[in-house]
């Protein structure tokens, strides 16, 4: 589904990533690991087509609609609703009953009570709970997370991973992660960059 | 070779002068903005195949294209201010078009230059960059009919340049100017494309050696 | 259709976040009376209805400003603008619902401004009144996608009025033309051509300025 030879990423003169190979079967898992500054979070920018290659070959065979994108920001708007954002969103990847799946995931979550809230209320977890929701409101089938645990309690990093282990088996994941332990058992690979 | 070119132009130009010596200056004046248009065009067109190709060595050929174009068009506002105050007596004159349209390309183009300094260097600067310069040329037929539009509240009285009744000999004299003009404009920018490209190199070469 | 959908949706976002923050209309009314008063005191007692008529026209550029200005800001923070640029609806629409937005702030702006002016300066032709429509469509069309840019950059609010202003130049005239002279037709005509010259061109464009 991704499929990657000599991929460069340079910002002006700095060079981010440098030459890398990657395949990513339908079906599979990438863990990607590696030091602060080794390219990880440009990676799934590039995959996710947020930026785009200085060099080398990447394909990705998704559309737009079916890729699911977590990055560092969560994404939504501060001063909507976490109700408001979903909304959005679900307007714009045209979501089949928009209004119940964006409960059930709100729910799910556990951002129900407080999803009439403004985000800029919300707790650094809360917004990653929001973010995350956001992210599967439009059952993407190419789910790119960057550092998806970062900021959740718990319990809320329970919930992701029950999250993870329902949906291994009907989508591609390409995660990042400081923690590979916790997502190893469901990993079909793992990449290592170096810094 | 430019340079005797135009210098040949001047000296001779002088047997064909009826109108004194300000109708000299036509000869430096006309074709400078023709090769300022020219750089403002050659910027656009490559900014159409950056975005078009997606290809990042257009963008220096852009912005150089606009560089050389912003250079000439300054000479255009100096020659012609000039040429007004040897014509008119004033030194600047809201009567004359082609005066005042590079009065607004001025203000574009430095704009250009600051949204582009204002911008990471990177890919994102090369699209954004490349589509103000797009807007530039676009810009460029709307202002001139905006200001032909604009001359019949604001400047009443039009003054209309005696229309260069051009012989044989002047004819040939401003075509030898606009052609160096144009040679010198395009030795400016090559030179300065080496120069950037060679930078741009360098700073490469010394990120991978770090 | 879906366009259309798409469009709706991102406009209808900005006119919550407006009404849940209001930071932007209020300023532009206030901004835009205080202009028309400044410009009171600024002319001589006998300016001319052509002098006031131009006046008219700097307010409502600059109260535009002012608006554009923000139009980006929701976006810029926490980087919201990939999030749009990531859903699968055509980039363009996000141009366009933000051309929806910010004409609606400026209409909003000058059905205040407009009868302020007429009270203050006398009269108001209808000529004049179609052109404030037609130059509303030009202003937005072109300041969206530039404010786009803008905010791109590290100058933001210092670098829009830049690129604006002299893209706003035809506008002027256009405007001014037709309030001022006997025949407006001809300044309409040509705003019309510009709003929709540079409206292909932006929609167009807007794609390169949020993608990479």
């Amino acid at each position: 589904m991704i499929h990657a030879v000599g991929l460069e990423k340079r910002y002006g003169a700095k060079r981010v990533l440098r030459n890398l190979d990657l395949d990513v079967e339908q079906g599979g898992f990438l863990l990607v690991t590696g030091p602060n500054g080794s390219g990880k979070t440009t990676l799934l920018r590039l995959v996710a087509g947020l930026a785009a290659p200085t060099g080398g070959v990447l394909e990705v065979r998704a559309e737009r609609r079916d890729l699911g994108f977590l990055g560092h920001e969560p994404l939504v708007y501060r001063e909507l609703t976490a109700l408001e954002n979903l909304d959005l969103y679900g307007r714009l990847y045209h979501v089949p009953e928009r209004r119940e799946r964006i409960g059930m995931l709100l729910e799910r979550f556990g951002l129900w009570e407080a999803r009439s809230e403004r985000v800029a209320t919300y707790s650094r977890g809360m917004q990653q709970r929001l973010a995350l929701c956001r992210v599967f409101l439009h059952d993407p089938s190419l789910i790119l997370l960057d550092e998806p645990f970062s900021g959740l309690d718990a319990e809320g990093a329970e919930l992701l991973d029950r999250e993870l282990a329902e949906l291994r088996a009907s989508a591609t994941f390409l995660v990042s992660t400081h923690d590979p332990e916790r997502l190893a058992p469901l990993a079909s690979d793992q990449l290592r960059l170096a810094a | 070779m430019l340079f005797t070119g135009i210098a040949l132009a001047l000296l001779w130009a002088p047997e064909d002068a009826d109108q004194g010596p300000s109708q000299r200056i036509f000869y430096l004046h006309v074709p400078i903005a023709l090769t300022a248009y020219a750089g403002f065009a050659w910027g656009a067109w490559k900014a159409l195949r950056l975005l078009w190709t997606g290809d990042s060595r257009y963008d220096l050929e852009s912005y150089t294209g606009v560089h050389m174009g912003t250079i000439f068009g300054t000479l255009t506002l100096v020659t012609g201010s000039i040429w007004a105050k040897t014509s008119w007596g004033v030194w600047w004159n809201w009567g004359e078009r082609q005066l005042v349209l590079f009065l607004v390309l001025f203000l574009f183009y430095g704009a250009y230059f600051m949204l582009r300094y204002s911008l990471a260097d990177g890919p994102a600067r090369a699209r954004i960059s490349a589509v103000y310069a797009l807007f530039g040329v676009v810009l460029i037929p709307i202002s001139f009919l905006a200001i032909r539009l604009a001359e019949n509240f604001i400047h009443p009285v039009v003054f209309t340049r005696e229309g260069p009744q051009m012989d044989g000999s002047m004819f040939f004299t401003f075509c030898v100017c606009l052609a160096g003009m144009l040679l010198l404009a395009g030795a400016l920018y090559r030179n300065e494309l080496t120069g950037k490209r060679l930078d741009a190199r360098l700073r490469e070469l010394r990120e991978a050696l770090a | 259709m879906n366009y259309l959908h798409d469009v709706t949706a991102l406009a209808r976002k900005d006119l919550l976040l407006e009404l849940r923050g209001r930071d932007t209309l209020p300023a532009m009314l206030l901004f835009v009376i205080a202009m028309l008063v400044v410009f009171r005191f600024a002319l001589p007692a006998e300016a001319s209805k052509d002098a006031t008529g131009g006046l008219l026209w700097v307010a409502i550029l600059f109260t535009a400003l002012l608006g554009l200005t923000r139009a980006f800001v929701p976006e810029r923070e926490q980087r919201v603008l990939d999030g749009l640029v990531l859903a699968p609806s055509d980039r363009s629409a996000i141009w366009l619902g933000k051309v929806a937005a910010t004409l609606a702030f400026l209409v909003a702006a000058e059905a205040v401004a407009l009868p302020a002016y007429a009270l203050f300066f006398g009269g108001l032709s209808w000529a004049t009144l179609a052109a404030v429509v037609l130059a509303d469509v030009g202003i937005c069309t072109v300041g969206a996608l530039l404010a786009a840019m803008a905010v791109a950059g590290r100058a933001r609010e210092l670098l829009l009025p830049l690129l604006f202003l002299p893209l706003a130049i035809p506008i002027l005239v256009g405007g001014v033309g037709a309030g001022v002279t006997d025949e407006p037709g001809r300044y309409l005509g040509f705003l019309c051509l510009y709003d929709a010259v540079f409206a292909i061109l932006a929609w167009a464009s807007f794609e390169y300025v949020v993608t990479e």
